[in-house]
């Protein structure tokens, strides 16, 4: 493979006694999409900040684009494209000025900014709201014009750091769809989030972080490989006899999970277990087989579930 | 209409070099678009306060105070002429105050916006600076137009009167640079904005021989004017515009004073901008 694009070693953040960052090691190549799933305070948007080049490190090394962010701060974030994960946009201007007030942050020329703008406005949908200020705008579209804003300059790097949290469905979709193409043009994508369906539809390669480590790093088709069965049998007794029936569940197949209002069951074929379950003669309230998501990986690597 | 241009890249398209020499400009031509929002509220006060200032204590006080003091005139001028110097870098004060203090907080705490920026090539020393331009830009104008309704008033009556413009801006541009260091620090500006208003901008307005020498005042309250970059920039006003008595050291001293104000602020203001964008 060719060398990375980003390249941490041993990286560590440190706020006071708190390490949010503890000494992880990641590669992300170029063209590729790469993801941090966590739970809230994983030290998933610490890492993000380090790598955005603004926040930095306590000890470790990275490498961005070949260079070090405590040297070449301004040089790295010339080529990145940055969505917090709180639109920080200029509540006072209008949808046109947010866009080409930051394409000019970057040095570039009026001339191109004003075209670029076009072209953003457009594949945000916001044509329509090109003159509305931001303040009066829905949460879906500022989000999206977060996003057309990283891209003014077009980055190498597209950073996003919880990029659906809050949207709609269908605004996540719109949003994925983006994405998407942006990645068919060569950009590297960079996400965190805690939504495992947006990892899966979203990230190549993935770490898995809880607590400022990485519990386990692959695609996501491997690690659903690696750390939970083909499918899942979830069953429902009702939140008294969950507990009561889980022993009897547990010698019927590989692995369980008793959660508070469900049971998890692991197993390489769904429909078989569940008729061995009837003919044990248990009879759940409500029964359900799905494929083995990256919500189990989660729960295998740390007991507990990614939003709580 | 197409959609998708040709992709350059930011490899080809963007010139960090460029950023690092240019970055407090566009920080400042994005904070002078943000101001034209609201630009007739700013114009606005900058000619209300002088027209009411002018009739309250220019002509009414001014006029019982010329009666009474005679051809001898206050410090040997018409009161008017003497409070010129003040009421200039006072609004100039005031106008830097705004332009700063306000839009650090927005910038820092209620949108975040230095956060965005900060995520561009640029730092938040070229922040700092850039925010810092525009309040020095604001002080201009508001300081000017306080010049004319001044002259329509037919208060100027120094040839030489003009010259309180530059001095009032430099007294902005130090106690700004300060007040801008001050407001980086912020996490709770409530008590900030009640503490500024009553007990810093409320006592250097009045104490700092603004409208009366400092020298009438009792001596333990002249330290009040002894810090003050309204005292020092009037002094340094009055001089230059109807000849008060200043010593050549004095001057020097009130440049100086003025000087370090600024650059301490400034100094300050980008450390401050800097280490707190990096939390």
């Amino acid at each position: 493979m060719s060398t990375p694009l980003i390249s941490a070693r041993g990286l560590t953040k440190k706020f006071g006694d708190f390490t949010a960052v503890n000494g992880i090691d990641f590669d992300v190549y170029k063209g590729e999409s790469f993801g941090f799933l966590g739970p809230n305070g994983a030290g998933k948007s610490t890492a993000m900040r380090i790598i955005g080049a603004t926040s930095q490190r306590t000890s470790g090394t990275i490498s961005i684009l070949g260079k070090d962010p405590e040297i070449n701060g301004p040089q790295i974030r010339a080529h990145l494209g940055v969505v917090p994960q709180q639109d920080n946009l200029d509540m006072q201007l209008s949808v046109t000025e947010n866009l080409y007030i930051y394409g000019r942050y970057f040095g570039l020329p009026r001339k191109f900014v004003k075209q670029k703008v076009e072209e953003l406005l457009a594949f945000a949908q916001l044509e329509e709201k090109r003159d509305a200020k931001v303040e009066n705008l829905s949460g879906g579209m500022k989000r999206r014009l977060t996003i057309a804003r990283a891209l003014v300059s077009e980055p190498e790097i597209l950073m996003l750091d919880e990029p659906t949290t809050g949207l709609d469905p269908q605004a996540r979709h719109i949003l994925w769809d983006r994405l998407f193409r942006l990645k068919e043009q060569g950009v590297t994508l960079l996400i965190t989030t805690h939504f495992m369906d947006e990892a899966e539809q979203l990230c190549d390669r993935l770490i898995v972080m809880d607590k400022g480590s990485i519990m386990a790093e692959g695609s996501p088709a491997t690690l659903i490989k690696d750390y939970s069965s083909k499918e899942v049998l979830e069953l429902r007794f009702g939140s008294d006899r969950n507990q009561a029936v889980a022993d009897q569940l547990r010698s019927m197949c590989e692995r369980i999970e008793e959660l508070p209002d469900r049971v998890l069951m692991y197993t390489e074929d769904g429909e078989e277990l569940l008729e061995r379950v009837y003919a044990a003669n248990l009879h759940p309230k409500t029964s359900l087989v799905r494929r083995s998501s990256l919500e189990d990986v989660f729960l295998r690597l740390t007991g507990r579930t990614l939003i709580e | 209409m197409s959609i998708i241009n040709i992709r350059q890249g930011s490899l080809v398209l963007v010139d960090a070099a460029k950023v690092q020499s240019r970055g407090a400009i566009y920080v400042a031509q994005a904070r002078i678009r943000q101001m034209m929002k609201w630009i007739w509220m700013i114009l606005g006060i900058a000619i209300a306060n002088p027209v009411l200032y002018l009739i309250s204590v220019g002509i009414g006080l001014g006029g019982l105070i010329d009666k009474s003091v005679g051809s001898a005139g206050v410090d040997g001028v018409k009161y008017l002429t003497f409070l010129a110097p003040a009421l200039l870098a006072q609004a100039a004060i005031q106008g830097t105050m705004d332009e700063t203090v306000f839009p650090t907080l927005e910038g820092f705490k209620w949108h975040k916006t230095f956060y965005s920026m900060n995520s561009t090539p640029l730092t938040g020393t070229q922040i700092s600076y850039g925010v810092f331009l525009t309040a020095l830009f604001r002080a201009f104008y508001t300081v000017v137009l306080y010049f004319i309704v001044m002259w329509l008033f037919g208060a100027v009556n120094s040839p030489r009167a003009w010259l309180a413009i530059p001095t009032a801006i430099f007294a902005g541009a130090s106690f700004g640079a300060l007040m801008q260091a001050l407001a980086g620090r912020l996490e709770d500006e409530n008590i900030f904005f009640v503490v500024l208003g009553r007990f810093v901008m409320m006592p250097l307005f009045m104490f700092s021989g603004t409208f009366f020498p400092l020298t009438s005042m009792p001596f333990f309250l002249q330290w009040i004017g002894w810090i003050s970059p309204l005292w020092h920039a009037t002094e340094l006003g009055r001089h230059l515009t109807y000849g008060h008595e200043v010593s050549p050291t004095m001057v020097w001293v009130h440049f100086i004073f003025l000087g370090i104000m600024l650059v301490a602020g400034l100094f300050f203001s980008a450390r401050i901008f800097t280490k707190r964008l990096a939390k």
